[in-house]
């Protein structure tokens, strides 16, 4: 009985955590939201009023949807953020595999050297960037966004995968080779699907700070149409006044479509964070 | 058509020497067994004749052609493994086709062929479904079928029955001897079981260490072991081993199986019992003995021993085995 009591105390002290840690984490986005239907004077009367029904007020997007090409931006985030995804995902996968699967001299070097990057932040090097940008006529084009985003989502991405093939049975890729797969058909058809999770888990990672930079849209691609979404928004913030309504909407649209991704990916994320607690 | 020849087969992983030169004929149909304990090498010297690992230095022939540079879908293999290595996306039907797709086979070929396999070993009812939904017992037969197919010159089996229970061993391990006399193909079967290997081999190939330390039939291993280490190798429960200067007999040691040791009153070797193994047909009795250790005896039918009770022991001549301070056997 005793036993059966302190765990369910326990139980509840767990959710009680969880729970307030939720809150917390979901406060800002939550505010975000509700003001953004909210007229400017009602955000500032009292900013944690829910918006229905006598502050509801569409003024924030429709000042958004006017001005600016808000929807060209959306399409250079989702475009940029995509592609940078599918080559981070496809060369880190590769690269990975080459590290875990082959022996050859200078492997872990090899490995060490990729995954250097995560200590090394990309923006350091960011005159570099610039200059050669400039030398190879990429400026204010998306490539050198999607350049730029692949290089520094690639060691995290080698990383991680790399840890996580090691754990693909050495049995099934030689049961491939001896039927005659090609070593392509094996890192595709029997590899890539068994590290799934370990995808989705870089995916995320990989993502998120990808739609919000603002550093590298700002000064690599600065342009009117090659503008980001997180660039595209700064227009409503001025030195002196700043349009919170706007700001707001944008900030609210802008949630949007990292939400879609991660619930695409958060099934297989969380098989891949547990994978190894539960086997 | 399956000849295999190993010529003085070398495998190094860096600095760490695992087969230390192998030489090795396996006959056309012969099936052979590769015995030994774990980590002596054996799944490495059956990846080499695989084609899986390079072997760092001999010579690999089938059917007296060198192999060392030919790739693993291209030797006319099969291999099984221990963990099946199903290809989990694939069907029970596509994972025994696929072999024969990457091939070039027509369709209706490979269909026929499948077919075929999943009769031999009873898998009609479960070619469709998937390796996820299949029991251990089947997903090993899918792993059999799946090499069959490809209508191999060599199998290759790398333990197959180590993950089965008891009962489905014995009923695969049959099953595996009935394949061997029906195709008639050459096989070579890595375990670390004797029983299988005693079970199932012509010849067993007995290594250690990453060397081949004999080579023969069964019986004759169980019979004339050239060393104490296959001696003790093979047969179960293992021979006994002896101090041959206690008993007057010559050499180092002096073996006897189970089987050959009696207890009889007034016999050389007092000691007394500490333990009993009834087993209906057989009774095992363990005796511990001054100076030679832990003695097995093995008597036919059911004996009632009382543990702590003193006996003596006493050893048929004909039967003893005499080895050297080295363990080579003297003859
Ligand atoms: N890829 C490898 N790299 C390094 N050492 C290995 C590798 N594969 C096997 N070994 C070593 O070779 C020895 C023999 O292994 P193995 O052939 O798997 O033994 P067995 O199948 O007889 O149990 C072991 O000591 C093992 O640690
Ligand atoms: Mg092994």
């Amino acid at each position: 009985m005793a036993k059966s009591r302190s765990s369910t105390g326990r139980t509840f002290a767990a959710h009680a955590i969880l729970i307030t840690w939720t809150v917390i984490a979901l406060f800002p986005v939550f505010v975000t939201v509700i003001n953004s239907f909210k007229s400017r004077r009602a955000i500032f009367a009292d900013p944690l009023a829910l918006p229905w029904p006598e502050h509801f007020d569409l003024v924030g997007y429709t000042t958004v949807l006017k001005q600016g090409d808000f929807f060209g931006y959306f399409q250079n985030s989702m475009i940029v953020t995509v592609v940078s995804l599918f080559f981070v995902l496809l060369f880190g996968a590769m690269a990975a595999f080459a590290l875990s699967e082959y022996r050859f001299k200078g492997n872990t070097l090899l490995g060490l050297y990729l995954a250097l990057g995560i200590m090394i932040p990309i923006r350091l090097g960011t005159v570099a960037i610039l200059q050669i940008m400039v030398a190879g006529g990429l400026v204010n084009t998306l490539t050198a966004l999607i350049l730029v985003y692949t290089a520094q989502g690639l060691p995290l991405a080698v990383f991680i995968l790399s840890e996580f093939m090691k754990t693909v049975s050495d049995d099934l890729k030689n049961a491939g080779r001896i039927d005659g797969l090609s070593e392509y058909a094996i890192f595709f058809t029997l590899v890539l699907p068994l590290v799934r999770p370990a995808m989705a888990t870089v995916a995320v990672f990989t993502m998120i700070p990808i739609w919000n930079d603002l550093w590298f849209p700002l000064i690599l691609a600065p342009a009117e149409e090659v503008k980001t979404i997180t660039l595209g928004s700064q227009i409503f913030i001025g030195q002196f006044v700043t349009n919170w309504n706007a700001v707001l909407a944008a900030l609210s649209l802008a949630i949007l479509p990292v939400l879609v991704l991660y619930l695409i990916f958060s099934r297989q994320l969380i098989r891949g964070i547990t994978a190894g607690a539960v086997k | 058509m399956g000849a295999l020849d190993l010529k003085s087969v070398t495998k190094s992983f860096g600095t760490t020497e695992v087969i230390k030169g192998v030489n090795l004929e396996v006959a056309e149909g012969e099936f052979c067994v590769f015995v030994g304990p774990s980590g002596c090498g054996k799944s490495t010297l059956l990846r080499i004749i695989a084609g899986l690992e390079d072997a760092s230095g001999g010579d690999i022939l089938l059917d007296g052609k060198r192999v060392n540079d030919v790739a693993p879908a291209k030797r006319e293999l099969a291999m099984v493994f221990q963990s099946y290595a199903l290809y989990p996306h694939l069907t029970v039907r596509d994972n025994m086709g696929l072999a024969l797709k990457q091939a070039g086979v027509a369709k209706a070929e490979i269909l026929k062929a499948t077919d075929k396999a999943a009769g031999m070993l009873s898998l009609e009812r479960l070619l469709d479904r998937r390796p996820a939904e299949l029991s251990g017992g089947q997903r090993q037969r899918v792993a059999i079928g799946r090499a069959i197919v490809r209508t191999p010159k060599l199998f290759l089996f790398d333990e197959p029955l180590s993950n089965l229970d008891a009962a489905l061993r014995v009923a695969t391990r049959i099953e595996i001897a009935r394949l061997h006399r029906d195709l008639g193909a050459t096989m070579i079967y890595v375990t670390h079981d004797q029983v299988e290997a005693m079970t199932l081999a012509d010849k067993i190939v007995v290594l250690r260490d990453g060397r081949v330390e004999q080579v023969g039939s069964p019986m004759r291993l169980y019979n004339d072991p050239d060393n104490t280490f296959v001696a003790g190798f093979i047969g179960s429960p293992q021979m006994n081993f002896l101090k041959s200067a206690a008993l007057g007999q010559m050499g180092e040691t002096t073996g006897i199986r189970p089987e050959h040791l009696n207890i009889r009153h007034g016999g050389p070797i007092s000691g007394t019992i500490s333990h009993v193994e009834k087993l209906g047909g057989e009774t095992l009795v363990y005796v511990r003995t001054e100076p030679h250790g832990l003695l097995t005896v093995r008597l036919f039918g059911e004996h009632d021993y009382g543990v702590d009770s003193t006996v003596q022991l006493d050893i048929e001549p004909s039967r003893a085995f005499h080895f050297d301070a080295d363990g080579k056997r003297l003859r």
